[in-house]
């Protein structure tokens, strides 16, 4: 990662690195011990091997083989892996002899002092080790339950968990049954079509007015500015528990409940604030003088609009309009109000299969669902960067 | 160069005062940007604020009462609210609850003032089952004295006064009106009846009661009012003006159709039964005796009450005033103080989770902190089902933690933990689910602070804890209030995953808003605790708003 050292590298002594290594491997050994029968076997042994081990790489082999010395720990740790636990072992077994191997050279020859300054205490070292381990412990929790729902959609069985065929890794215990379940089954295909037919009108709708008003907003003078950006950006903040319930009652009384324009107009409502959001924030950067310009070139207003500020801006409106479209994509509890079982939307089919617990094709939506949000996320990551390039070669 | 001594007003190019054509143009300016964003304000005040004004308006309004049972409540205003109220009362109670029946209405106000004493919706259902028969007996003895007295065109005639006479279009509207009421639509046009001047003055009870069947045979049934027989309920209004003193007096002298019936069947009146009416409810259901059913009727009869926010802060009107519920019937206050409790805590959480995690983001260089930013970003943009469902995977009993632990032996695969449908699945949940909305303010708050300063202050002799504690922390407070603000916001009004992995003890006031609307259908409930849970969102958006500002939130 970095091509310098702060600190220069020293070879710690024996009587340091040892009892780290030890007690590294003495963690792990807790854990291996106590699924095997004993914990404290599991200790005694996991830290007495990992000593052996580091004073074997430290010292007999030494710096000069460390790459020899690496491959063959990581091959001890695979052999032992799958003497212990067959498949999964083996693949464990690589991970912890691919990591110990590291960490024996990374501790024995002070190699965690490089990216520090010079001047740290070891206390200070130590706390900035333990801080990264809890940060990465913090992204694990980030990541993990959508990391564990993919595999789990591969499943061959009914169950919600991982079946000892898959953690063998048998073929026999993958399937794509609950992906043809999806496809094949007319409830989740009527569903799919709701949601696609729904969220685009909701979003045309909410980018539509939206981008208009986020332009009259950021105009210098607007009267009531504050007040009415409270109004647009409440959709956001009121718990949507109250807005669908206030949307049943009105939406009944005025015959738009249970229609499919009612549950548009509702995402269109919720999609609304982050369109503003957007937007406004692209416009802030906007250059006003590049309008004037091109009004002073005989440009009409319309002309301006769409062939000068549109292209800048495209890129907060698309975001926006990403927005908007996640939003009514994902919008669960408005169309459970505002909707019938002719809107049944995606999520709807989601949330029901959920509470009443029915099958894991739930996971395989859901693990297309990641896949679009990844998509999403990447064309978001890709508008942003455009639009600050954009910004960046416009003048001022 | 002259022009600098000229004293008059600055004028502009057009030769109009400077002032005044500059604030023309600051008019103009404010107008195009009001018409730019005006579609879309009228868009959301209809679409999202009307509803939500609906929502408070449903909170308050209880017309119901006055609606169904509208000369039950004018009569009952003057009862003292000691023993049962008079016959008046019942007498009216009859007619308003015959014309409910019939429009199948009174059990909707039943199952309404069951919200607030239980028993009430039976005792409507039973009583509205029975008006039919209780009319009936006064029918047929009618009938006997006169056959006529059966048919609907002899009815048609002596109530309309026959040709030509003089109508009473008030009465007519009145009970078009008390219709309209009861039905919450508005009817137009002619019914082909008006009831008669006169024979209203001699036979009030009786014309009314008739001319409240023609307007429902019009408008409900849709038949036409001459070809029908009159209800029951008719019957006894009948027996009832006839049995005043002045009505015998009144018919002496009356010359419209049915006059020589009418003093006929007068003249036997003694030999009908008499109209009881309390006695033939009462019979039907002996709950009309109860004190504390007409003291609900009586303090749930105004158009507007407070008896639903009561309700949500578990109080009740009693007939001493405003009091608190028993102790068992509480549950709203703790279904706040747990919202309140829980969200808080789901708030702390994401607090310890975040900070570290905007702190490493903001310390990284650019690079790693974009790829840092993706795991981040990532849940935030996966769908809150797909996020959801993860939890359940992860935390139910048969699930992939208690699958590890039991695999590591830290847990006996007979004693697997607990981990969902209570209150550490939803906290655990929504920590997961709202953590990206605490980092990302935080982040961008802190991606200000110069790292210098943390050097400086320990080069100046502060150790680690009080560099961090007295120079980094202070300036990441706006991150934290942000964060905190918007994910409390978040928490408190949550609904989906409280209702999947919260079971019973880890739910919301939210879950308890969507039962009501949806499984109970006590709206009025429902939109006063919805109203109070917006208030309070609302003073935490308005200190959002104060403390942030709403033009600062920013999305990934």
């Amino acid at each position: 990662m970095s091509g310098f050292t702060l600190t220069p590298v020293e070879t710690k002594p024996l009587s340091f690195a040892l009892p780290v290594i030890g007690a590294a491997g003495a963690f792990v050994g807790l854990f291996v011990g106590t699924a095997h029968g004993s914990g404290l076997m599991g200790v005694v042994i996991g830290a007495i091997a990992l000593m052996a081990l580091g004073f074997v790489a430290l010292k007999v082999f030494g710096l000069g083989m460390e790459k020899t010395t690496r491959k063959a720990m990581i091959a001890l740790f695979v052999v032992i892996g799958w003497l212990v636990a067959g498949l999964p072992g083996l693949v464990l077994g690589g991970l912890f002899g691919w990591f110990f191997s590291w960490f024996i050279f990374w501790i024995g020859e002070g190699r965690y002092r490089a990216n520090l300054a010079p001047y740290l205490t070891s206390g200070q070292v130590l706390w900035h080790y333990t801080f990264r381990v809890i940060c990465g412990a913090i992204f694990i929790f980030l990541i993990t339950p959508i990391l564990v729902v993919i595999p789990l959609s591969f499943n061959a069985q009914n169950f919600f968990t991982f079946t000892p065929e898959m953690l063998r890794f048998d073929p026999a215990g993958y399937s794509l049954k609950h992906y043809q379940d999806f496809f094949t089954s007319s409830g989740w295909q009527q569903a799919l079509r709701n949601s696609l037919s729904i969220a685009p009108m909701a979003t045309i709708l909410s980018v539509g007015f939206g981008t208009l008003a986020a332009i009259g907003l950021s105009q210098p003078h607007v009267p009531f500015r504050r007040a009415i950006m409270a109004i647009l950006i409440s959709p956001m903040i009121v718990p949507l528990i109250i807005s669908a319930a206030g949307m049943y009652f009105f939406y009944s009384r005025v015959g738009l409940q249970g229609t499919y324009m009612g549950v548009v107009l509702a995402h269109a409502a919720l999609g609304i604030p982050f369109v503003i959001i957007t937007v406004t924030a692209t416009l802030v950067g906007f250059d006003r003088s590049l309008t004037r310009a091109a009004a002073n070139m005989g440009a009409d207003p319309l002309t301006t609009f769409f062939r000068v500020q549109m292209p800048l801006i495209l890129p907060g409106v698309i975001s926006g309009g990403l927005f908007a479209f996640i939003t009514s994509f994902d919008e669960v509890v408005v169309v459970l109000f505002v909707g019938s079982a002719n809107q049944q939307t995606l999520p709807w089919r989601m949330f029901t299969g959920l509470r009443e617990q029915i099958s894991p094709t739930i996971l395989a939506v859901a693990t297309i669902l990641v896949v679009i949000s990844i998509c999403l996320l990447t064309t978001l990551e890709y508008l942003r960067r455009r639009s600050e390039r954009l910004r960046g070669l416009s003048p001022g | 160069m002259s022009d600098t001594t000229h004293t008059g007003p600055v004028l502009a190019a057009d030769g109009t005062p400077l002032k005044r054509s500059l604030r023309r143009a600051l008019r103009a300016q404010k107008l195009r940007a009001l018409a730019l964003i005006a579609p879309l304000l009228i868009f959301v005040l209809l679409t999202f604020i009307a509803p939500i004004a609906d929502m408070l308006f449903r909170s308050v309004e209880n017309q119901i009462v006055g609606r169904t049972l509208p000369m039950t409540v004018e009569e009952l205003r003057d009862w003292d609210g000691e023993g049962t109220p008079a016959d008046s009362v019942y007498r009216a109670l009859y007619f308003d609850l015959f014309l409910a029946a019939e429009g199948k209405e009174h059990t909707k106000l039943g199952s309404r003032l069951n919200y607030e004493e239980s028993g009430i919706s039976s005792m409507f259902r039973t009583t509205g089952r029975d008006v039919d028969n209780i009319g009936k007996v006064y029918q047929k003895a009618i009938e006997k004295v006169n056959p006529a007295f059966g048919e609907g065109a002899f009815w048609y005639d002596m109530m309309s006064g026959g040709q030509g006479a003089e109508g009473n279009e008030t009465l007519l509207s009145n009970q078009i009106g008390r219709l309209e009421g009861l039905e919450s639509k508005t009817f137009k046009g002619d019914i082909g009846f008006v009831p008669g001047a006169e024979i209203y003055k001699i036979l009030p009870n009786a014309t009314r009661a008739y001319t409240a069947f023609a307007a429902f045979t019009v408008f409900m049934d849709e038949d036409v009012v001459a070809e029908e027989d009159p209800w029951e309920a008719v019957y006894p209004a009948l027996l009832l003006d006839l049995r005043e003193p002045a009505t015998m007096a009144a018919l002496a002298g009356y010359q419209g159709p049915g006059a020589q019936e009418l003093r006929d069947l007068a003249a036997q009146a003694d030999t009908l039964p008499p109209v009881d009416l309390k006695a033939a409810l009462v019979e039907s259901n002996e709950d009309w005796l109860r004190t504390e059913y007409w003291e609900v009727i009586k303090t749930y009869s105004p158009p507007y009450t407070t008896g639903y926010f009561l309700n949500a802060i578990d109080m009740e009107k009693t007939t001493d005033g405003i009091a608190l519920r028993a102790d068992d019937e509480r549950i709203y206050g703790i279904l706040f103080k747990r919202t309140m409790f829980m969200s808080m805590v789901i708030t702390f959480s994401c607090i310890a989770l975040g900070y570290p995690v905007a702190w490493i983001m903001s310390n990284l260089p650019a690079r790693s902190a974009n790829l840092l930013m993706i795991l981040v970003l990532l849940p935030f943009w996966t769908s809150l089902l797909v996020r959801t469902s993860a939890w359940k995977i992860m935390l139910q009993q048969q699930g992939v933690i208690n699958d590890v632990l039991v695999w590591l032996g830290l847990v006996a695969d007979e004693s697997r933990l607990v981990m969902i449908n209570n209150q550490f699945g939803t906290i655990v949940a929504m920590t997961h689910i709202l953590l990206p909305f605490m980092i990302l303010p935080m982040y961008s708050v802190m991606q200000t602070i110069p790292q210098t300063y943390l050097r400086a202050a320990k080069s100046l002799g502060a150790n680690n804890w009080t560099a961090f504690w007295r120079v980094y922390f202070p300036q990441s407070v706006p991150g934290i209030g942000a964060g905190s603000i918007l994910v409390f916001i978040l928490a408190i009004g949550y609904y989906i995953t409280p209702e999947i992995v919260g079971g019973t003890t880890g739910t919301f006031i939210s879950n308890r808003i969507a039962y009501h609307i949806s499984t109970s259908l006590n709206w009025g409930l429902g939109a006063a605790l919805g109203s109070i849970l917006l208030a309070v969102v609302m003073v935490l958006y308005y200190a959002y708003d104060k403390i942030v500002g709403i033009d600062n939130v920013k999305l990934g």
